[in-house]
């Protein structure tokens, strides 16, 4: 019932009710003993965003800590793609979108203007909701990314794609057949190139839009198993409307509703001990 | 109220459904079957490589479409290589790069509109700007500027005339928005899930356009392309405006040269009261045929190439 006026409070004024809940990353989430430790990857302040004169996000105070995986859950339009999508700046093709606030990577302001943005996207890969290989070959769909960064050579491209492939667990099912259409793979397959194509281009940070929402549940498994194995190596931020996929994968939680963070924490403790009602009734079952 | 509807009412709605279809279907095949076997009954005999390699002439049995055929290759040539980056380009710059706004809404409309326009207008048009270039530069007999030899390939000179140059660009006029908006169509059918997963791996947005949108959409702007240049051979009121019919006895040597095309010779021919100037005159019909059965086939053969890595 925390439905407050959305009109036109100014973003800077984060003095209302929700609460600061800073990610506190020092105490792992299931007990593996991450090398990262307490590195944070993006830091977010009195954020806001609007849609023209709809306001989507407001006043989020969070801390995304680096290698690990952090998942975005709450009700359809709360509000998480949209933040999601301001992480690599996709927004930027939504003429009527703009936000105000704090959104740093490393420091680094993502919302400046002169901001490049090819490159932050290249640090930041996007996974999308359904699977969207090009039509092109299996092969051309990894190596699209790199040859747009750099010139390569046939051994270096050829060495690239498929480390990409073995690192997105695809490799075996793939390679014989490697130049023939991407189109012709399983949803699941698609998906795992997809995130392949991601990780060719070598970035830092992976962001998943519920990656799996349009897998059957074999896939969405080995999507899963893939997610994990991943997190010592890159940040990841997965958005999911599957409550027991963001227990099973995540180790910090952030729970979005109305456009606010309501709560953000260590998954456990988000799904065992949450503080907010909110929060609580949502993870339980009770709404959403 | 809700009487049940019967499987037997049911099946025959169905039944006639489907035999209306067909013989929607097969009036449109007779007409054609009509047309062609009548066309190869009539052109059949008189049909000839000798026809094919010889010039006009007053008697029909001599008579030959060389000088049209040349000419009619020319000028779709010309057409063609000018209207389809033209036309792709414009249709890339309004469907990818420009934003929606007041001025994109007039040029789309504007577009909308110059297709309906007869072709007709565009003949005086190409008439004014190419062939006369509106006075400004001389008169057809007294150019203002002629660059390099007249019998050489690369022969120019402004303005351009009666020339195959201005009768491809007036042709062109003709096919332009068609081509755009043909191109539009097949871009906007592209997933924009593809743009965003390029644009999601840091694409510009002309790498985009280049690596993933263009190849997408390459067989709807073929064939967008086909219908066009189809249109294109067969055109003959604008380019009546801007020779009128000449009398041509010999085949384009550069951009500047003279031209006749095989609609006009058609027309001619077939105006005439003598049934032999008939027979030639669908001798010619189907050779326009065959030329333009080879454009399509050559824009078939690159929508096959360029589609080759779908596959």
């Amino acid at each position: 019932m925390q439905t407050e006026s959305t009109s036109s409070t100014p973003p800077s004024a984060h003095g209302h009710h929700v609460k600061p809940p800073a990610v506190q990353p020092a105490h792992a989430g299931h007990g593996d003993a991450h090398a990262a430790g307490t590195e944070t990857a993006i830091t977010v302040r009195a954020f806001s965003s609007w849609y023209g004169s709809f306001q989507a996000l407001k006043g989020l105070e969070l801390d995304i800590p680096a290698r690990q995986v952090t998942a975005f859950i709450g009700p359809s339009g709360c509000g998480k793609s949209t933040f999601l999508r301001w992480i690599n700046r996709m927004n930027d093709t939504i003429p009527s979108a703009r936000a105000e606030g704090t959104l740093n990577l490393h420091g680094e302001d993502l919302l400046e203007k002169t901001l490049d943005v090819v490159d932050l996207r290249r640090r930041v890969g996007m996974v999308f909701q359904k699977p969207n290989p090009f039509p092109k070959s299996i092969y051309d769909n990894v190596a699209f990314g790199p040859r747009l960064h750099k010139t390569y050579s046939r051994a270096e491209l050829d060495e690239l794609v498929e480390q990409s492939l073995r690192s997105a667990s695809i490799w075996n099912e793939v390679k014989d057949r490697l130049h023939s259409s991407a189109l012709g793979l399983s949803g699941g397959q698609q998906q795992r190139l997809c995130i392949a194509r991601a990780i060719a281009v070598g970035p830092e940070m992976l962001l998943m839009d519920e990656p799996c929402s349009a897998l059957d549940p074999k896939s969405t498994l080995a999507i899963e198993e893939l997610i994990e194995g991943l997190a010592d190596r890159y940040t990841i931020v997965i958005v999911t409307h599957n409550m027991q996929q963001a227990a099973r994968v995540s180790d910090q939680t952030a729970f979005f509703f109305e456009g606010r963070l309501i709560e953000a924490g260590n998954t456990e403790t988000i799904f065992t001990k949450p503080k907010n009602k909110q929060t609580e009734d949502y993870v339980t079952g009770r709404f959403g | 109220m809700s009487a049940p509807r019967s499987a037997a009412g049911r099946l025959l709605a169905n039944r006639a459904f489907l035999v209306t279809c067909l013989l929607a279907t097969n009036v449109a095949m007779l007409v054609l079957a009509v047309l062609l076997i009548s066309i190869f009954w009539q052109g059949w005999d008189t049909l000839s490589w000798k026809f094919i390699t010889s010039f006009a002439s007053r008697k029909p049995s001599e008579a030959g479409i060389l000088a049209p055929l040349m000419g009619s290759v020319w000028v779709c040539s010309i057409c063609g290589l000018v209207a389809l980056p033209l036309g792709v380009g414009t249709a890339v710059f309004l469907e990818e790069f420009a934003r929606k706004s007041r001025f994109t809404r007039i040029v789309q409309t504007n577009i909308m509109n110059l297709a309906g326009v007869p072709s007709i207008v565009y003949g005086i048009l190409g008439l004014t700007a190419f062939a006369r270039m509106f006075g400004a530069l001389g008169t057809n007999v007294d150019e203002a500027i002629t660059l390099g030899n007249e019998e050489s390939l690369l022969f120019l000179r402004l303005p351009f005339g009666s020339s195959v140059l201005a009768g491809g660009l007036t042709l062109m006029l003709v096919i332009l928005p068609v081509v755009i908006i043909s191109t539009q169509e097949a871009l906007r059918a592209v997933p924009g899930s593809l743009r965003s997963g390029a644009f999601a791996l840091g694409a510009t947005r002309w790498q985009t356009v280049w690596g993933i949108t263009l190849p997408a959409a390459i067989p709807g702007i073929m064939t967008g392309a086909i219908l066009s240049m189809s249109r294109a051979i067969g055109e003959s009121a604008p380019l009546l405006v801007l020779g009128g019919l000449l009398l041509v006895f010999n085949t384009p040597e550069n951009l500047m040269s003279d031209f006749a095309i095989l609609p006009l010779q058609i027309y001619n021919w077939a105006g005439r009261p003598q049934d032999d100037f008939h027979a030639i005159a669908a001798s010619a019909i189907i050779v326009q045929l065959a030329v333009l059965l080879l454009f399509n086939g050559v824009a078939v053969f690159i929508r096959q190439k360029l589609q080759k890595p779908l596959q």
